[in-house]
């Protein structure tokens, strides 16, 4: 056993020592396959994270109704009724809907006159719960907040501004604690929303409203008819069932069909999710496949150059045998060889992938259109080091066969090969 | 295993060896029943036109081929049914090769290449690295020890393979062809070392097409069509 160790050990260096190229070549075809994996894998990765970031930067786990008309005939009213829930039916569903997270309502002026000292801009001003700034990830820069239960209880005139809308008004002026006038009455900016990606839109983005707490709302406008509802569930999976009993407890009160899905129209964002996930599915399916295809050309370069090895080396083989060499001290040094172009190859391939990774960090996400939706290419080490054993197993099948077919034949016909 | 096979001195005892090739269309039958004994401290030159089964003799008395029928002792020792890694150590104990093109590791040095067999035999590193360096010494190449068989010629390329040959220490030093690719003058320094070889008590078998080499030997086979024909003195 020693022996035979010592033998192995002493071919594979001088095969390896003198066959520089060749190693380089193979290390080479490992390292390029794994690395052309890991990327391509890393930037799914990252697109799937990104892109998930942004769908979740409009909510998590919410749905959201909007009034609509029945369709349907109930207890002898006739279809084509309008549907209008009222702010005050907020409670109505909180109290008998206790497992829902959050529930609120919105309420809309579009084209209000924001006037700030001499500017005067049109935004959408959305009367809401404190909850929303929550739910919608109305996030506020630094030295700024979103209104809270005591401003919606006390009817505060105070205004959170979407970002976009913000630097309209404003400029570069900070906008925080500055006085702007809402169709004429005053309100105190307490906070400015962080930039975001947002994938899902109702009523337009959110970095081009203003929200107010939606009892400030009422008192001014005078109006209290929802033009959203919007429940957040605890686990996406009980959504559907969720809005269903919604629609069982505003059905009787309304008077519309409870099955009638026209009279308040929804948005299951949990449902359109899923589909964004599967396309997400998809995309890493096709990367995978690109990713195989590399591979399989990785390992064909593999196979090929370790198949020329052992031909190459037929004669050499055959040489050894006569000399006395032993089967295993002929096929030892090649799996040793393949093992260890693998090893190199591999942590090579990885080493340069993370470094090529670790250089998209310097591209600032924030600052371009294209990063914010590709995302941080994220990488898998796991994937790196099945990539790189998968070369190595096809290298040492290329180098194993044939290595043995040239030992288990006689060395006479060994000799002969030319 | 001692190096004088058995007592009586006899290192190769072949009787009614056949040897068939069968590629599947047809079977050739290279050896035709042969019987051949060798003592030790003989030089054997094996002469014959070529196709003649010089070559097979040589593949079988070296083991690199297995007979299709018939026996084979080589020191005393029955080839017959032993498994491919004891035949491999028979060819490394008990024979040396010496082939018509060499057949050095291209790769590595002089003395690398005379160490291989003794690498394989389990012998110590530091007496691998003595005893390669005076074996080249011994046929004149002390100063070519790193050098690599392709900046070596031809005649040197071969002295070499005797050091080789010679590493093991084995009971038989097999040659085909030995002179076969070189020119005159290295041809008979060649020739030169066998016979010094000899005179030393190494026992030879060489396959040879050169009258010369045959006429140094102390035996002359001559070998026709699968069958040995003659067997005397060189005239």
């Amino acid at each position: 056993m020693k022996r035979d160790l010592h033998v192995i050990l002493n071919l594979f260096a001088t095969s390896s020592r003198l066959q520089r190229r060749r190693a380089f070549l193979t290390v080479a075809a490992i390292a390029w396959g794994t690395i052309a994996i890991l990327l391509l894998l890393a930037f799914g990765q990252g697109l799937r994270l990104q892109m998930d970031k942004n769908r979740r930067s409009t909510g998590e786990n919410l749905a959201v109704m909007w009034p609509g008309e029945t369709t349907k005939a109930w207890k002898g009213l006739p279809p084509g009724r309008p549907i209008r829930p009222r702010i005050d039916d907020l409670d109505f569903i909180r109290e008998r809907m206790p497992e829902l997270k959050a529930v609120h309502g919105e309420v809309v002026s579009y084209r209000t006159a924001l006037t700030y000292g001499r500017k005067t801009v049109n935004g959408r001003v959305i009367g809401t719960n404190y909850v929303y700034g929550e739910d919608r990830k109305h996030y506020p820069q630094a030295g700024g907040r979103f209104f809270g239960p005591d401003d919606e209880i006390n009817r505060r005139r105070v205004i959170f501004l979407g970002n976009e809308l913000a630097k309209d008004i404003f400029g570069d002026e900070p906008p925080v604690g500055k006085t702007l006038l809402v169709s004429n009455a005053p309100y105190v900016v307490i906070g400015v929303m962080q930039k975001k990606t947002q994938m899902g839109v109702y009523g337009g983005p959110d970095a081009n409203h203003a929200v107010i707490p939606i009892t400030t709302f009422r008192a001014q406008f005078g109006r209290d008819r929802l033009n959203n509802l919007v429940i957040e569930t605890y686990k996406p999976a009980q959504m559907k069932g969720e809005l269903q009993k919604l629609n069982e407890i505003l059905g009787p009160k309304f008077g519309y069909d409870p099955t009638d899905d026209r009279a308040l129209q929804t948005w299951d964002m949990v449902k359109t999710g899923e589909i964004n996930r599967k396309i997400l599915l998809g995309i890493e399916i096709f990367l995978g496949i690109v990713g195989a295809l590399t591979l399989l050309i990785g390992g064909v370069g593999v196979a090929n150059i370790m198949y020329a090895v052992v031909k190459e080396r037929t004669r050499e083989i055959g040489v050894k045998m006569a000399l006395g060499a032993r089967r295993s001290w002929i096929i030892m040094p090649f799996v040793l060889e393949a093992i260890t172009y693998t090893f190199i190859g591999g942590a090579l391939g990885i080493t340069v992938a993370n470094l090529l990774v670790a250089l998209t960090a310097f591209i600032p996400i924030d600052k371009s259109e294209v990063m914010s939706f590709l995302g941080r290419p994220t990488l898998s080490p796991a994937i790196g080091i099945i990539t790189a054993v998968i070369l190595g197993i096809i290298g040492l099948m290329a180098g194993y066969f044939p290595a043995r077919r040239a030992a288990s034949v006689d060395p006479a016909a060994t000799l002969r090969y030319e | 295993m001692g190096s004088n096979g058995n007592g009586n001195g006899t290192i190769i005892r072949m009787a009614e060896i056949r040897k068939i090739y069968d590629t599947g269309k047809v079977k050739v039958e290279a050896l035709k029943g042969v019987d051949l004994e060798i003592h030790k401290g003989e030089m054997v030159a094996i002469v014959g036109p070529s196709g003649s089964g010089k070559s097979t003799l040589m593949n079988l008395l070296g083991c690199l081929d297995t007979p299709t029928s018939g026996d084979y002792e080589l020191g005393g020792q029955s080839v017959a049914g032993v498994t491919r890694d004891q035949l491999a150590e028979i060819r490394n104990r008990r024979v040396g090769f010496v082939f018509q093109n060499f057949n050095l590791l291209p790769h590595i040095s002089a003395q690398e290449n005379v160490e291989i067999p003794m690498l394989f035999g389990g012998v110590r590193p530091a007496e691998r690295h003595a005893r390669a360096k005076e074996l080249l010494e011994r046929v004149g190449l002390g100063d070519r020890v790193d050098h690599k068989p392709t900046e070596l010629s031809g005649g040197q390329m071969q002295r070499v393979a005797i050091a080789r040959a010679l590493a093991m220490n084995p009971d038989i030093i097999l040659a085909d062809e030995p002179t076969g690719n070189l020119d005159s003058t290295s041809g008979s320094d060649i020739m030169s070392i066998f016979t010094d070889m000899w005179k030393q008590g190494s026992t030879l078998v060489i396959i040879t097409h050169d009258p010369a080499l045959a006429r140094r030997s102390s035996r002359v086979v001559e070998i026709h069509d699968g069958r040995i024909t003659a067997d005397h003195a060189p005239n």
